[in-house]
C-alpha cells in the first residue's frame, strides 16, 4: 500500500499496538531543557525508576538563561534553582548536558540539528511544543508534556494515537523579499490556529524543495501554531548536504552515513499515497506577513490593514475586538503605519545563521531608528561564534543593536529580556499571545528581514519595495 | 504516576467566554520556574485574574462569588493552544476544576477539535476530563450560566453525559476515546503499564537502528 512520509516513519517505530488503537511508539531522540523536565526526573526518583537509554537523551539550558555577558551569574534565584536541578538530574541519570558556558549550549531546537542529533527517519520528542522544528529533516518530531517526558525517560517509548495526515503543497516560487516565515504565517492565516489540530503536516512542493534546511526548520517550527503537533518535509539532497556540511558529532559518519542516506532516500511519500486532507498554496502570491492580533492566525499582508471586528474568518467579532484592544490598534490602520519600540531577532523560529545573515544584510551600513531598540539573540553558542566569524555582530552593534548570548530570551521572556507594558515589538519569534514577551507587551510576528527593515525605519515597511529603493547586499 | 479514578461528580460551572485561550494565559511563564508539581492553582489565569495591585479583578468571570468553588470550566474553541507546558493542566486542576467543556467545530473531515492536542493529552495524564460539545450546546450552557450564575452540572464519564441542573434539566452526551475513558475511570499509571512490555521494547531495540553516532562524547 502506498505510504506517506509520516506512515513510513511511524510504522518502523511501532513496538506494540493495543486494543483501541493506542500504539507504543519507540522514541529515537529525546531533547531536554530545564523548564519541563524537573518534575519528570523527580517522578523517576520517587518511583525508583531508571532512565532506560540515557545516551538517547540530550539536555541543554535555554529558557531561563540570561543573554547578557555576565550571564554566568544568574540573579533570579528561582531560575537558578531550575538550572541547578537540571544539572543534578543529568549528572545522576547520566544524560549529556550542554549547560551555560558550554560551546554547544543553545536553544534546544537549534542545537539538535547543529550537533547531528537530528537526522531523517527518526521519532524525536521534547517537553516543548516547538519540537516540530526537527520535522524539517523528515523526522517525526513533536512536543510532549512533563508526564510524557517521564514516560520517555523510563521506557524510551510513548503511548500515542495515530494522528491524521495533512499535506500542504506550496506550488510555484517565492517572490523576492518573502521567506519561509511568510509561508508558514500565510498558512496559519488560512487554516487558523486549530486548523491542523490532530494532524501531522507534510509540507511539499517546489517552494519547499528549494528552501534551505534553516528555512525548512522555520516552517516546521510553527506547525504547532497551526495546531499540528508535528510538521515534516521529506529529506533530499539539501538535507544530506546540511548533515555533511559541518562536523555533526552525533550524525552517522563515513560508511554509516552512506548506509543511512540510502535508507533516508526511501522516506518520501509515495506518489499515490493518500492524505486525510490536502491544501495547495501558490507561493508566488504570498506577500510578507505581519500579525496584528494576539494569536498567529491573526495575520495579514504587510500591504494590508488592521481588519474590522467582523472581517476575520474563524474569529468572533468579540475576539477580534479583545485582541485589538490589547494590541492598542483600531480597524483600518495600515500595517506600515504601525510604529515599533523594540525589534527582537531570535528564537527557535528565526535565530539560525541564515536568519542573522538576512537581517544583517538589511542593517549593514544603516542605523536603527531613534527610539527603537534592537535585540539580536543568536540561537546557539555555535551560531554566535559563526556570526562573529562573519562579522555579523559588528553589523548589528554598528547599527545600534545589542548582540547577545544564546537562549530563548524575549520569545517568552522567562529570563530578564522582556517587553514592558504597552511596549510594541516586531519579533521573529512564533507567538504573539497576550503577555508572551512580557506582561502588557504587544507583539507583531515577522521574518528577520522584515524585522530588520522595521528597525531601520521605526515602523513596518514592505520589504519588497524597500529593497528596490535601498541597496541591500546579500551576505 | 497513579491517578485518582475519575468519579461522577456534581459541581458549579464557571464560564470563561473566549476562544483560543492559550497556555500563556492559563499559566504565565514566571510560574514555570518552579521545580515542583504543586502550587499552580493560585496562578491560574494570573494576568486576567488579578489587578496590578494583586487583588482579584472583580470583573473577571472566575472571580464572581457565585462560581466560587467551581469544578467545571466552560470555555470556547481551541482551549489550551500554545506551549506544551503541563503546568497549564496542573494549574487548572489545582484551582479545583475536574472537567473543562468547550465546543468542537465542523463535522467529519472538517471537524476542528475543541482542545489543543498537547493540552488534551496532558489532561488525560493527570485525570482532567476535556469534554467536547457542539457550539450550540456550549452556547446554551453559557446562556444558562448567565441566567443563573452558580448553576451546577453533573459530569458522568461512565455514561458520557453532562447534565445541566436547570429546570428542566438538560443532558448532553459527549464522545470520548475508549482508551482515554478507560484510563481516566481506572486512574491508570502509564509508565507502570508500559513497563509490563519491557521485553517487547528490548526485542524491538535489538533490531531497530537509531542512526546515532558517537554515543557518549561529553
Amino acid at each position: 500500500m502506498a505510504k506517506t512520509l509520516f506512515d513510513k516513519i511511524w510504522d518502523r517505530h511501532v513496538v506494540e499496538t493495543f486494543e483501541g488503537g493506542t500504539t507504543l511508539l519507540y522514541i529515537d531522540r529525546h531533547l531536554v531543557h530545564e523548564v519541563t523536565s524537573p518534575q519528570a526526573f523527580e517522578g523517576l526518583r520517587l518511583s525508583g525508576r531508571a532512565v532506560r537509554r540515557p545516551e538517547l537523551s540530550f539536555a541543554t539550558m535555554d529558557h531561563n538563561v540570561p543573554t547578557t555577558p555576565d550571564r554566568a551569574t544568574v540573579r533570579d534565584p528561582v531560575s537558578k534553582a531550575q538550572m541547578d536541578a537540571l544539572e543534578t538530574h543529568c549528572r545522576d541519570f547520566d544524560i549529556a548536558l550542554y549547560g551555560l558556558g558550554d560551546p554547544r549550549q543553545g536553544i534546544v531546537h537549534i542545537i539538535g540539528p547543529e550537533l547531528g542529533i537530528t537526522v531523517p527517519g527518526l521519532t524525536m520528542v521534547c517537553g516543548d511544543s516547538h519540537t516540530s522544528t526537527h520535522g524539517a529533516f523528515g523526522t517525526l518530531a513533536f512536543g510532549i508534556g512533563t508526564s510524557e517526558v517521564e514516560h520517555v525517560l523510563a521506557t524510551q517509548t510513548l503511548r500515542q494515537m495515530r494522528p491524521r495526515t495533512f499535506r500542504v503543497e506550496f506550488t510555484g516560487a517565492l517572490s523576492p523579499g518573502t521567506t519561509a516565515k511568510d509561508m508558514i504565517l500565510d498558512l496559519i492565516g488560512r487554516i487558523g490556529t486549530a486548523g491542523g489540530t490532530g494532524y501531522v503536516l507534510e509540507y511539499s512542493g517546489e517552494a519547499v524543495e528549494t528552501l534551505s534546511m534553516e528555512a525548512r526548520m522555520t516552517i516546521c517550527n510553527m506547525s504547532i501554531e497551526a495546531g499540528a503537533r508535528a510538521g515534516m518535509i521529506a529529506p533530499d539532497e539539501t538535507t544530506y548536504a546540511y548533515i555533511e556540511r559541518e562536523a555533526r558529532p552525533f550524525a552517522p559518519q563515513g560508511p554509516d552515513l552512506d548506509e543511512a542516506v540510502a535508507f533516508w532516500r526511501t522516506l518520501s511519500s509515495d506518489p499515490d499515497a493518500a492524505f486525510d486532507r490536502t491544501l495547495a498554496i501558490d507561493a508566488s502570491e504570498i506577500a510578507p506577513q505581519v500579525t496584528w492580533g494576539t494569536n498567529p492566525g491573526m495575520v495579514t499582508d504587510v500591504t494590508g490593514r488592521v481588519p474590522g471586528f467582523d472581517d476575520v474568518p474563524g474569529s468572533t467579532p468579540r475576539d477580534v475586538e479583545k485582541a485589538l484592544n490589547y494590541m492598542g490598534l483600531s480597524p483600518g490602520i495600515a500595517m506600515t503605519d504601525i510604529t515599533l519600540d523594540t525589534i527582537f531577532i531570535g528564537s527557535c523560529t528565526n535565530a539560525r545563521l541564515e536568519d542573522l545573515r538576512g537581517a544583517a544584510g538589511i542593517l549593514r551600513g544603516r542605523k536603527v531608528a531613534d527610539r527603537t531598540r534592537l535585540l539580536v539573540v543568536p540561537g546557539s553558542a555555535e551560531v554566535r561564534r559563526q556570526a562573529e566569524e562573519e562579522g555579523l555582530d559588528k553589523i548589528f552593534t554598528d547599527a545600534g543593536g545589542e548582540w547577545r548570548f544564546a537562549g530563548c530570551s524575549m520569545c517568552l521572556g522567562m529570563n530578564p529580556d522582556q517587553l514592558k507594558p504597552g511596549e510594541r515589538a516586531a519579533s521573529t519569534s512564533n507567538r504573539n499571545f497576550e503577555g508572551r514577551q512580557g506582561k502588557g507587551g504587544r507583539t507583531h510576528l515577522v521574518s528577520p528581514e522584515m524585522a530588520a527593515a522595521a528597525a531601520v525605519e521605526g515602523h513596518f515597511v514592505d520589504i519588497r519595495e524597500w529593497q528596490k529603493e535601498n541597496e541591500v547586499a546579500a551576505l | 504516576m497513579k491517578l485518582q479514578p475519575f468519579k461522577t461528580f456534581r459541581g458549579i460551572i464557571a464560564p470563561l467566554d473566549g476562544s483560543n485561550v492559550d497556555t500563556d494565559q492559563i499559566i504565565p511563564k514566571q510560574f514555570l520556574k518552579s521545580i515542583r508539581r504543586t502550587g499552580f492553582g493560585e496562578s491560574l489565569f494570573f494576568d486576567w485574574r488579578y489587578l496590578p495591585n494583586g487583588d482579584p479583578d472583580p470583573a473577571f468571570s472566575l472571580n464572581q462569588p457565585a462560581v466560587a468553588g467551581a469544578q467545571i470550566l466552560l470555555t470556547r474553541n481551541n482551549f489550551g493552544c500554545g506551549s506544551s507546558r503541563e503546568h497549564a493542566v496542573w494549574a487548572v486542576m489545582q484551582y479545583g476544576f475536574n472537567c473543562v467543556i468547550a465546543p468542537f467545530r465542523g463535522e467529519g473531515d472538517d471537524r476542528i477539535p475543541a482542545f489543543a492536542d498537547i493540552f488534551r493529552n496532558n489532561g488525560v495524564k493527570n485525570g482532567l476530563l476535556t469534554v467536547e460539545l457542539t457550539e450550540e450546546e456550549v452556547e446554551t450552557i453559557f446562556e444558562a450560566v448567565a441566567q443563573s450564575p452558580g448553576v451546577e452540572a453533573t459530569v458522568d464519564l461512565e455514561n458520557q453525559a453532562v447534565t445541566l441542573h436547570t429546570s428542566p434539566e438538560q443532558s448532553y452526551s459527549f464522545e470520548v476515546d475508549p482508551t482515554v475513558k478507560d484510563h481516566l475511570l481506572r486512574g491508570l499509571d502509564d509508565i507502570a503499564l508500559t513497563l509490563q512490555y519491557e521485553s517487547a521494547i528490548t526485542a524491538f531495540e535489538a533490531k531497530h537502528a537509531t542512526y546515532l553516532a558517537n554515543e557518549k562524547p561529553r
